[in-house]
Formats: structure tokens, sequence, C-alpha cells
């Protein structure tokens, strides 16, 4: 199976249409409802992040394109195909779970093989493709080993191994990273983002970590409460988030969200990047400073306003800073405010105030 | 803070062990009013006696006969019951039940279902085997041993099938879904997921039940006495050591010998299993 002869036949069939798909667990009043009316338009070869909250329906929606759980209404399409009633094996998918899902009783080398064992393929075959996926992951020494025997990292990429070993024409990943130490998470993503280079195949990644969402994906659809809150490049969420949930859920520090009425109307929310806060004596916010944190490379100044909300400000350390207790104005330019309808939540698109 | 328990080990398991060891010395009269020490070669004596050999052979032919079989159907019963389907509960709870139902009573309800002339089973099925009518299973010397076996079988179901289907609750879903996505069928999660990770059960259930075959008393004293005579198809080790029929039943001293072998066979057996499974077993990952 060259993976040249691979590109050609399912090259345009890797893009996933969701259609109005809704999940509801349960029936009746203890009925659930994880996934509500979500439609989303993955294109080939897309690095697609769902990104959310735990509870916001992000796996459940994974797991709808996977075939592990059906939806309750809508479609799934893979490729030109609607695939609702098609099995997984049948939907050239492979899917890295959480838990790795390593079988503990077989060798790394078996682990690799199985999926292309059920298949059928034949011995030979079968122990090449898995040393060719292991080697891209840089595990052919560890080929004889049982899963026990490896680290956290390393049993990470038996898993991605065996996910790859398919060539499959959609990578499900749900949360591959979220058991590694942050250094081992970081080294991972940049491998898992030149992976996704080398091979023609579209990835959906389900993940909490936003910096995983800005730093891997080429798309970014946020979720909340089994709602589709806002698709699209990790800058455009970044810059243009458009909804009170996604402006705080993106950022560290968050967004600060103004009372309605502080600066503007009162029908309208308006949020500044702790970035964009700066200093200035003749700011238009007036506060008492509570926290001045060194990082090194910035200061995180915390301050209570006098309508008593908490904000942020994220400063140079050049700068000269006031001292906790002291009063203090910020001010941010026009062009860096977010404005946000106060009733619904909703980005109001930029229009002077 | 070991006191307890050492005191309690000391009086209920070392001490009889040493005191049967002990015994297993001695040699008595026909009354056994009167003993005298034979040394450790009564052991050997014993051992290659032609009626402890014979019940060796039974003992080994009834775990041979139960083991396996009640293993594959406590299995078999545990996937059955492992679906997700309403009202599987119910099933649960009476493929357990035997667990809840003593030797005794096992062996009187299949006293009664295989009864010759009142008997069930006999009625239902002497058409195919008509040894349950003449003379009766538990009275044809070919037959007697198997169907103590079905009694045993059936007694240890509900034990065989709660630790299976515990041993089955405590795979990882994720394993089976990943199977799945991959392509494997119902045949191959079992085959590839299920039996490989509850191997550690199955190894446990394998050692109780073996152990339990190599000490059945209860079945034979009640259903066949460790007859039918003369053949005593059924006599077992503990029963050799034990039964009313036995024919050392008032030497205390050849009893004793017998139990510390039975004793030393069931460790060999569980000693063996452990062996066997050693590369199979895998505990957690």
């Amino acid at each position: 199976m060259s993976r040249a002869a691979k590109v050609s036949r399912v090259g345009p069939m890797a893009r996933v249409r969701l259609d109005q798909i809704s999940k509801t667990f349960g029936e009746g009043p203890d009925a659930v409802t994880a996934v509500d009316d979500v439609t989303l338009d993955i294109a080939h070869h897309d690095f697609m992040i769902l990104l959310g909250p735990s509870g916001c329906g992000k796996s459940t929606l994974l797991r709808m394109v996977a075939g592990l759980e059906d939806p309750t209404a809508g479609d799934v399409y893979i490729g030109d195909r609607r695939v609702n009633d098609v099995l997984p094996k049948e939907r050239d998918v492979a899917m890295v779970f959480q838990s790795y899902a390593l079988y503990p009783h077989k060798t790394v080398a078996a682990n690799i093989e199985f999926p292309l064992k059920v298949r059928g393929v034949g011995k030979a075959e079968r122990a090449e493709a898995a040393r060719r996926a292991a080697d891209v992951l840089g595990l052919g020494d560890y080929l004889r080993r049982k899963p026990g025997q490896l680290s956290g990292g390393q049993r990470q990429r038996v898993a991605l191994a065996r996910a790859i070993v398919r060539d499959p024409a959609v990578f499900l990943m749900d949360e591959p990273l979220s058991n590694l130490d942050a250094k081992l998470r970081g080294d991972t993503r940049a491998e898992l983002v030149d992976l996704h280079r080398r091979l023609d195949s579209t990835f959906i990644y389900v993940t909490h970590d936003q910096v995983e969402a800005m730093t891997m994906g080429t798309h970014v659809a946020v979720l909340n409460a089994g709602r589709l809150e806002q698709v699209g490049t990790p800058q455009e969420v970044y810059d243009r988030p458009a909804s009170v949930f996604v402006a705080q859920f993106i950022g560290t520090p968050p967004m600060n969200l103004l009372p309605p009425g502080m600066l503007g109307s009162s029908s309208v929310r308006v949020g500044v990047r702790p970035e964009h806060l700066h200093l200035s004596t003749t700011g238009p916010l007036h506060g008492t400073v509570r926290q001045v944190e060194h990082l090194g490379h910035e200061v995180l100044l915390s301050a209570d306003l006098d309508g008593g909300l908490r904000v942020t400000a994220r400063l140079g350390v050049d700068e000269t800073l006031p001292g906790v207790g002291d009063a203090v104005a910020f001010a941010a330019a026009e062009r860096h405010l977010h404005r946000y309808d106060a009733v619904s939540g909703l980005r109001l698109e930029d229009r002077s105030v | 803070m070991l006191g307890p328990s050492a005191a309690l080990l000391g009086v209920w398991t070392v001490y009889p062990l040493v005191r049967a060891i002990q015994n297993g010395h001695l040699r008595c009269n026909v009354t056994g009013s009167r003993c005298r020490d034979a040394g450790w070669g009564q052991y050997l004596d014993v051992f290659t006696s032609d009626d402890f050999q014979r019940a060796l052979g039974v003992s080994v032919k009834l775990a041979l006969l139960t083991v396996p079989t009640g293993l594959v159907l406590g299995i078999g019963l545990a996937v059955l019951a492992d679906k997700h389907l309403r009202g599987i509960g119910i099933f649960r709870t009476i493929f357990s039940s035997t667990v809840a139902t003593s030797v005794a009573v096992a062996s009187l309800v299949w006293f009664v279902l295989l009864q010759p002339e009142i008997g069930v089973l006999s009625d239902l099925f002497s058409q195919w085997i008509p040894q349950l009518k003449n003379p009766g299973l538990l009275r044809d010397p070919d037959t007697a041993l198997p169907a103590v076996a079905l009694s045993s079988i059936w007694a240890s179901l509900g034990f065989t099938f709660i630790i299976i289907t515990a041993g089955m609750q405590s795979v990882p879903r994720d394993l089976y879904e990943s199977a799945f996505v991959d392509g494997a069928g119902g045949f191959r999660r079992f085959t590839n997921v299920t039996l490989p990770m509850i191997m550690p059960s199955i190894l446990f259930v394998t050692v109780v039940l073996t152990t339990r075959a190599l000490q059945t008393y209860g079945e034979v004293a009640l259903l066949t006495g460790g007859g039918p005579n003369p053949q005593k198809p059924t006599t077992t080790i503990p029963y050799l050591i034990y039964g009313d029929n036995s024919i050392i039943r008032n030497d205390i001293g050849l009893k004793s010998a017998s139990a510390v072998l039975l004793f030393v066979i069931s460790l060999v057996f569980a000693v063996v299993q452990f062996r066997g499974f050693e590369k199979r077993v895998h505990y957690g990952s």
C-alpha cells in the first residue's frame, strides 16, 4: 500500500461534513442533550480542533464521526458519502484515545499491526507496515516490548503508530496529550503538526487546552454546552471572538469583560485583552492595584476597578509599575475593544460607539 | 499488630496441619482404639496403595470433568449477561444464584432430578439416555461420576459467573471501542480483548475450581455414597478419608496421611496452573 496510491484514491474524500447534528442521551425528563444542532464543514487535510470545556459535547461529536455514537438527528458525511449507517471500520477513520487504549498483553509490534490483522493483511506486509509506522514515531527499538514497559510518551506514540499504520483518510484524536507531562506535551504538539504535514489526511482533534488549539489547528471549532460558538482559524478566533463565551475561554489570562454600561451604552459589554490594556493617567478605567506578578518577560498586573470588577493587564517589564494598593488608570485603543450584546452575548460587528 | 491474625492462623490452620502430619505416622487397629507409630514410610505406603490410587484417579477425573466445562459455561453465561439489554439484571441474578446454594441443597436438587422413578430428567430424557431409568445415572457405575460432576458444575456455575463478570466489567471500554473502530468484529473483540484481559480471573477460577473438585465430598456423600459398589467409581480422596463407607474410616493415621497427601496434590496442581498461566496473565497495564 504505497502512500502515493493512497493519496490519489482518498484525496478529495477526506472532507468531513456534519449537518445539523444533535445527540441526546436518555429519554424523557432525564434526557441530556450533549450535542445541539451542530453544523461543521471540515475541509480535506484540515487540522480541525474541537475546543471547549469538559461536558461541552466535543468528544461526543468526535465519537459520532468515528461511528461509536449514532446521532439523534442530522447527518455525518465523510467524503461524499453519508456515513450515519456505516460501521466504523468502513469509514476509513482511525482514532487515538485519551487512554491510548493499547492492548497490554500484546507487544508494541502486535498492537500496531492489529488494525491490519483484522483487515486480513498478510503477515509479512503487516510486519513491514508496522515497522515503518514505528520508525516514523521513533519506536523502532521498542517493537518487542509490552506497553507496560514503556513510558507515557512512548505509549502515546504507539497509539499514534497504530493509527497511521492504516493510512486512514481521517484521524480522530480525543485529548491524546492530556496524560503527558508539560514538557512532553510541548514536544508532541510539534510532532503532531509535523505528522499532519507529512500525511495527506484530515485531522480532527478534541481538546480543552487552548494552547493545543492555538498552536496545532488550522481551524478551531469552539463548543459550549453542546452548541457551536465559533469556527475559524486560531488567529481569527483569538482576534475576533464571536461570543462572550469564546472571548473568555480563549486567552490566558482571559479577556477582561466589563459590565454593560461601563464604556459605551448599557446594552453593550466591552471586552479588552490584558495585552491591550495599558496604564494611562488619563484612562477611563480607574481602580486599585491588587497583585503584581513578574513573569520575567512580562508583568501581569491585576486591579479592582471602582465598580468592583477585577481586571488584568499584561505589561512590559521596563514600564514604571505601581505597587499593590496604588490607584491606577487604564486605557485601551479603540481598535482593541470587543463589543458584545449584553443580552445575547454575541459579538457586535465593529462600528464606532 | 500481627498478634490476633497470627493467633487465628495458628489455632485454625497451622496447628491442625502439624497435627495431621504427625498423625499421618500412626497406624491403628480395626476399631481405632490403639495406634502405633509407623514412621514417614506410611505416606509412601498410603500413596501407592490401590485404594488411594483409585481415589486419586476419581478425584482427577472429576476435576477434568468439572473444571473445563464449568469454566466454559461460566464464561459463556458472563458474555451473554454482559449485553446492555433491558431486564438483563434478572438473568444476572439467576446465573449467580447457585453461589447462595449449599452443596447439600444442590445435591438434593440433582438427586431428585435424577431419581430414576420420579425424577423429571429421567422422565424427559430416558428415550435418548436409557440409563436414566434403568438403573439411574447415579446407580450405573459408568455414569455415576459424570452425574456427580453435573451437580458439581451446576453448583459452581454461579461462582464462576460472578468472578468472570466482575473481570469483564473491569476491562476498559476504550479497548473495545478502539478494536471496533479498527474493524474487529464481536468474535475478534472477544479473543483479542475480553479473553486476554480476564486471564487473571480465569486463572483464579481455574485454581479454585480445581481445588474444589479435588476436595469434593458433599456431593459424593449425598448422591452416591462413594458407590455404586463394588467398583466405587465416585470414591474421591475426601470420601476415602471421611466417608461412612470408607474402608479406612476408623484409622486416624491413614486418614491423616491421605489428607496430607491431598493437600500436597492440590498444591502441586495450583503451582502447575500458576506456572502455566504465567505468560498469559497480565495484571493491569
